[in-house]
């Protein structure tokens, strides 16, 4: 049962102002299929889901989505104005399917905010409501850029199993963006590394092994990354180091 | 006495209609700056109407879209901040407003009744345009709400979701632009934007959803013209500025009145 690609990306090039921002990126997202962008900051990866959600502009090459393809998006750097009256409930009331509000809702565990202002979530309340709405319209894709940004590290474990499930239920493609290599390798099936063209791409270990992904990344974050994956389910001590003899250190992966 | 206190009422309340939900925006979309860059570059529109002789008002307005597509343009380039250009453009039009305006001696120009209103000057026919361009406003704003509040809480996910984003800019601008043109003659150029902020400001307390809040800041708007016309009826104050202090006291109260609910 091969079932075409949710999305295509051909040879995709943005270029604005004479800057390369993406070059020559191809890559297909299949139904079920988790991929995470990685790279250094300034790398195009939110340039490459705009690209992939037809919100930016291409220089060369195309993206090819299956016809009717629905697809959920999770904005980066997400701001409500305190000035802005507005509650949960009629956040997502504004979203297609204003009706499957409360659905979504518990599904993201967070029927609780309904009727609070959006500007007062946390940082991993807001990021599940942002959720949340992305799965109102029954998507076949989910593009999360950042999706955990401002959230404690127990919260992005959770937060990265929640995706992982939804994936399964809703058997949809998914593409997250994401600067840290944390928890976010152990839950996907490919990385792409990108650093304005693909860097290297395949399964988390494998690219961890990959002479470019060290060149971008270092060592000790290449290390780590094969770490996380060879121990799914590996114990944290309360600090959040891992427990099991493990030689990574969580310090530095940034880039 | 009542032939300038009635169009002065209707036309200072017929304007409190488009700018309460129109002054929402304003503070949501944090571009109170831009709305006095905008209005400091209506004097230039000012003095290009008088200079080719069509309507002042219809030369405001398009003084002020000219301003915005300016500004929206420089935006793109990266040297300078927005701020700092939002700065140069305001203070630069005024001036050139100013000196503009020097060349018209022989023209009776009342410079202080373009800078700050001259509400008791209105007559029924700036009544009639001030009504018509608050229905063609308020029909706008109607038809686009939900497009504004979606460009409102984020660009890139009104676009995913099938927004036109640019066009809601552009039309919020020319209705930004529209309104200055209207409110110059009952507050003045210098302050217009308060008109758009105050009312919005003190609504914000006592709302709940976006859409109380622009009907509260309506009821503020008319308050605030009710309140000042009293005023400098009674006292021989200078009507625009009048209205202005009736709204920030009316902000102060709803601040203090907010206080002391949630104390």
């Amino acid at each position: 049962m091969n079932a075409p690609p949710l999305i295509r990306l051909q040879d995709v090039t943005v270029e604005i102002q004479g800057r390369t921002l993406i070059e020559n990126v191809t890559f297909d997202i299949n139904p079920g299929e988790i991929i995470t962008v990685i790279g250094p900051n300034g790398a195009g990866k939110s340039t490459l889901a705009k690209a992939l959600l037809g919100i930016q502009t291409l220089s060369r090459g195309e993206v090819l989505r299956r016809p009717g393809l629905k697809i959920g998006y999770m904005p980066q750097r997400f701001h409500i104005d305190a000035s802005l009256p507005l509650t949960v409930k009629r956040f997502l009331q504004l979203a297609h399917n204003p009706q499957r509000w409360r659905e979504a809702l518990q599904r993201v565990e967070m029927e609780h905010v309904a009727k609070q202002p959006m500007h007062t979530l946390s940082g991993g309340e807001l990021q599940r409501v942002l959720l949340a709405r992305a799965l109102q319209r029954a998507p076949d894709l989910l593009v999360l850029d950042e999706p955990a940004q401002g959230v404690d590290v127990t919260g992005q474990a959770e937060l990265y199993r929640l995706i992982r499930s939804l994936r399964d239920e809703l058997h949809c493609g998914a593409l997250l963006v994401s600067h840290d290599l944390h928890l976010v390798m152990a839950s996907t099936d490919q990385v792409l590394c990108l650093n304005r063209h693909i860097c290297c791409a395949g399964h988390p270990e494998k690219v961890s092994n990959e002479p470019a992904f060290i060149n971008l990344f270092g060592t000790q974050a290449a290390r780590s990354l094969a770490v996380y994956h060879h121990h799914h389910d590996h114990h944290h001590h309360a600090d959040g180091t891992v427990a099991a003899g493990s030689e990574c250190s969580h310090g530095g992966h940034h880039v | 006495m009542f032939d300038i206190l009635i169009p002065a009422l209707l036309g200072g309340i017929g304007l409190a209609f488009i700018t309460g939900p129109l002054g929402c925006f304003v503070v949501w979309r944090r571009m109170s700056y831009f709305g006095d860059t905008l209005s400091h570059s209506a004097l230039m529109g000012v003095a290009l109407g008088l200079m080719l002789e069509v309507n002042v008002s219809l030369a405001i307005t398009a003084g002020c879209v000219l301003m915005g597509l300016t500004l929206a343009l420089m935006q793109r380039q990266k040297h300078i901040a927005t701020d700092t250009l939002l700065g140069i453009l305001a203070h630069s039009s005024l001036s050139l407003g100013l000196v503009a305006l020097s060349f018209m001696r022989d023209q009776q120009v009342d410079l202080m009744s373009y800078l700050f209103g001259d509400l008791l000057a209105l007559n029924y026919q700036d009544v009639i345009w001030i009504f018509a361009g608050a229905v063609a406003a308020i029909i706008m704003l109607k038809l686009l709400w939900r497009s504004l509040l979606m460009m409102t809480l984020n660009e890139d996910l009104a676009a995913v979701e099938g927004y036109n984003v640019l066009r809601t800019q552009l039309l919020l601008m020319l209705m930004m632009s529209l309104v200055i043109a209207l409110a110059m003659k009952v507050v003045g150029v210098l302050l217009v934007t308060s008109l758009l902020i105050i009312p919005a400001a003190a609504a914000r307390p006592f709302s709940d959803t976006p859409e109380k809040m622009a009907a509260l800041a309506i009821a503020s708007g008319v308050f605030a013209v009710v309140a000042g016309l009293s005023l400098s009826w009674w006292w021989d104050t200078p009507a625009g500025p009048s209205v202005v202090v009736a709204a920030f006291v009316l902000f102060l109260s709803s601040m203090g009145a907010h206080r002391l609910r949630h104390a």
